[in-house]
């Protein structure tokens, strides 16, 4: 007796707009950047667009409620499943598998997961500009807690609390700047490989890294995600679209997702992070283990994510993260390859589509797409998503066949 | 500081914990069924939904969790305040405390440092902020 996915569901068309750090694209309402890339994940499919007929979306910014029956009719696909998902940063790999279930409970036949990402929109004549909102991912509306209780001190953001994260790391099993900035530079040594990155011909070493300004104490500016304009989106299909579409159908075999807070402070233990359970069950889920995978897309807003993640999705024991990271080459030609496309950091993060960056990285790597950055005979990716500040994660399993 | 700087506006649930503070008390939250002081403020426990939560006051010592030197404003109103000290204090009866530290050279910061409150009062917003420095040795 299996609980979860039958891994009847597959990735089978994607779309990931190259990142741009100052947008040379016209301007677009979400709405109609959605559209445009829901075209082009559709026709990468080569599907019929009239056999749509689920979407998965989250916020779009045109319309405050009813963002599926807007997109429903924007698009002219009436559906059977219209999910929105607010994960923050989890939300592109949270949209994969909701998509996959509802496919596997039969209720679509192909679903839709798009998350546009240029903040670049047409400019009202008629009316102000919204205000400026310094608070990120911090709540600053009247009764939110962390109004009343994080703000107040400063204690906003992203870049301070995730510093928090590691400075707690640090004091309980040590800290290694030089690992840590090896990620990025391993990183980066993909994106050169990769034409599409952001950072696409500028290399960097671990001592570039450290040579950048400290942010947030350990946190320095290399190692912090720089915000870009771009987008992504999926197809994922069932069994009978996966064998007529025109790529290596990427089938969806196990999952996990865990929320567990809004705000570090409130972390039952801040260094065992959502992503072990939800690890944990994609793993179980897909009956597949850790040595069998090829390539690992982790959700890299900050080097610390992706050492926290690589450790406690297990595939070295907590605490060891600094250690693995000097023991491997991350690189796609290396023993352990993660974000073979240079990762948010090196590739770029196009808002809310950076979630979608890693489900489309390792589309690519099982689709044999990846180009200079391909690895060889790759066929199991895992690739996690991450929300907040390491508070909501999700797990995802990916095989070709 | 800038006159925008945000400050807390208490909420009907909150404004026990706020009251206390301006009298330089700390008065959080306790759930007799479970044992458990209980902070932020909440109308039900968390993890049990139990319909008992109490006011009881804390002395407020404890250790420091975690915390970073913000060398960057998190955002255009602490520009004037940088390094901003941010900091989780760890309550010796439990929860956890987001907070800045005061009264401390920023090399000297350690986590697991005791610490102790210190009551910063903004008399023209009618509240009062709780901040940590290094408890005397």
């Amino acid at each position: 007796m299996t609980t979860g996915l039958a891994g009847d569901a597959a990735i089978i068309g994607y779309v990931e707009l190259p990142p741009q750090r100052r947008p040379e694209r016209p301007p677009r309402f979400v709405l109609e950047q959605w559209a445009a890339l829901a075209g082009s994940a559709v026709s990468d499919a080569g599907i019929p667009a009239d056999r749509i007929n689920g979407l998965v979306t989250t916020a779009v910014a045109e319309t405050k409620l009813f963002a599926p029956a807007t997109l429903a009719e924007y698009l002219g696909l009436a559906v059977n499943f219209g999910e929105y998902v607010d994960l923050g940063g989890a939300t592109a790999a949270g949209m994969i598998w909701r998509a996959a279930a509802a496919i596997e409970l039969g209720l679509c036949d192909a679903v839709l997961a798009v998350l546009p990402g240029s903040r670049n929109v047409p400019q009202s004549g008629a009316r102000p500009p919204a205000e400026a909102d310094y608070f990120g991912a911090s709540s600053n509306r009247f009764g939110s807690p962390q109004a009343e209780f994080e703000i107040p001190y400063g204690n906003l953001g992203q870049n301070a609390p995730y510093a928090q994260i590691a400075r707690r790391y640090a004091a309980e099993f040590g800290y290694d700047p030089r690992a840590t900035a090896k990620i990025a530079a391993d990183q980066r040594t993909n994106a050169c490989a990769t034409p599409d990155a952001v950072f696409h011909g500028t290399p960097l070493t671990v001592d570039d890294v450290l040579a950048s300004p400290m942010v947030a104490d350990p946190l320095r500016l290399l190692e912090i995600v720089m915000p870009c304009h771009g987008g992504a989106g999926v197809v994922i299909g069932n069994r009978e679209l996966a064998a007529r579409s025109r790529h290596r159908p990427v089938w969806i075999k196990g999952f996990g997702e865990r929320i567990a807070y809004k705000t570090p402070t409130y972390a039952h233990d801040l260094l065992r992070t959502p992503i072990a359970p939800a690890a944990d069950s994609a793993f179980s889920m897909a009956g597949v283990q850790r040595s069998d995978v090829d390539v690992c897309s982790i959700y890299d807003c900050y080097t610390i994510t992706v050492l926290m993640s690589l450790e406690d999705s297990g595939f070295c024991a907590r605490g060891s993260g600094m250690q693995f990271v000097r023991a491997h080459d991350l690189t796609y030609r290396g023993d352990f390859p993660v974000n073979t496309a240079g990762g948010q950091l090196s590739f770029g993060q196009a808002g809310i589509a950076g979630g979608m960056h890693h489900v489309c990285d390792a589309v690519r790597q099982l689709t044999k797409r990846a180009g200079a950055a391909q690895v060889a005979d790759c066929n199991t990716a895992f690739v996690t998503g991450n929300g907040g500040i390491m508070s909501e994660q999700v797990a995802l399993v990916l095989q070709g066949d | 500081m800038p006159q925008d700087r945000p400050l807390p506006e208490p909420t009907p649930v909150s404004a026990p914990f706020w009251d206390g503070l301006r009298e330089h008390i700390i008065r959080i939250q306790y759930s007799p069924s479970s044992g458990q002081y209980v902070f932020y403020p909440r109308l039900l426990a968390p993890g049990t939904l139990a319909d008992d939560l109490e006011w009881r006051e804390i002395d407020g010592a404890g250790t420091l969790y975690t915390f970073t030197v913000a060398e960057r404003a998190t955002a255009p109103f602490f520009a004037d305040v940088v390094p901003q000290l941010l900091a989780v204090v760890q309550w010796d009866i439990g929860p956890r405390f987001s907070t800045e530290l005061v009264e401390v050279d920023p090399a000297d910061i350690r986590v697991g440092m005791r610490v102790r409150p210190v009551f910063c009062d903004y008399p023209d917003a009618g509240v009062t902020l709780l901040r940590y420095a290094p408890a005397q040795r």
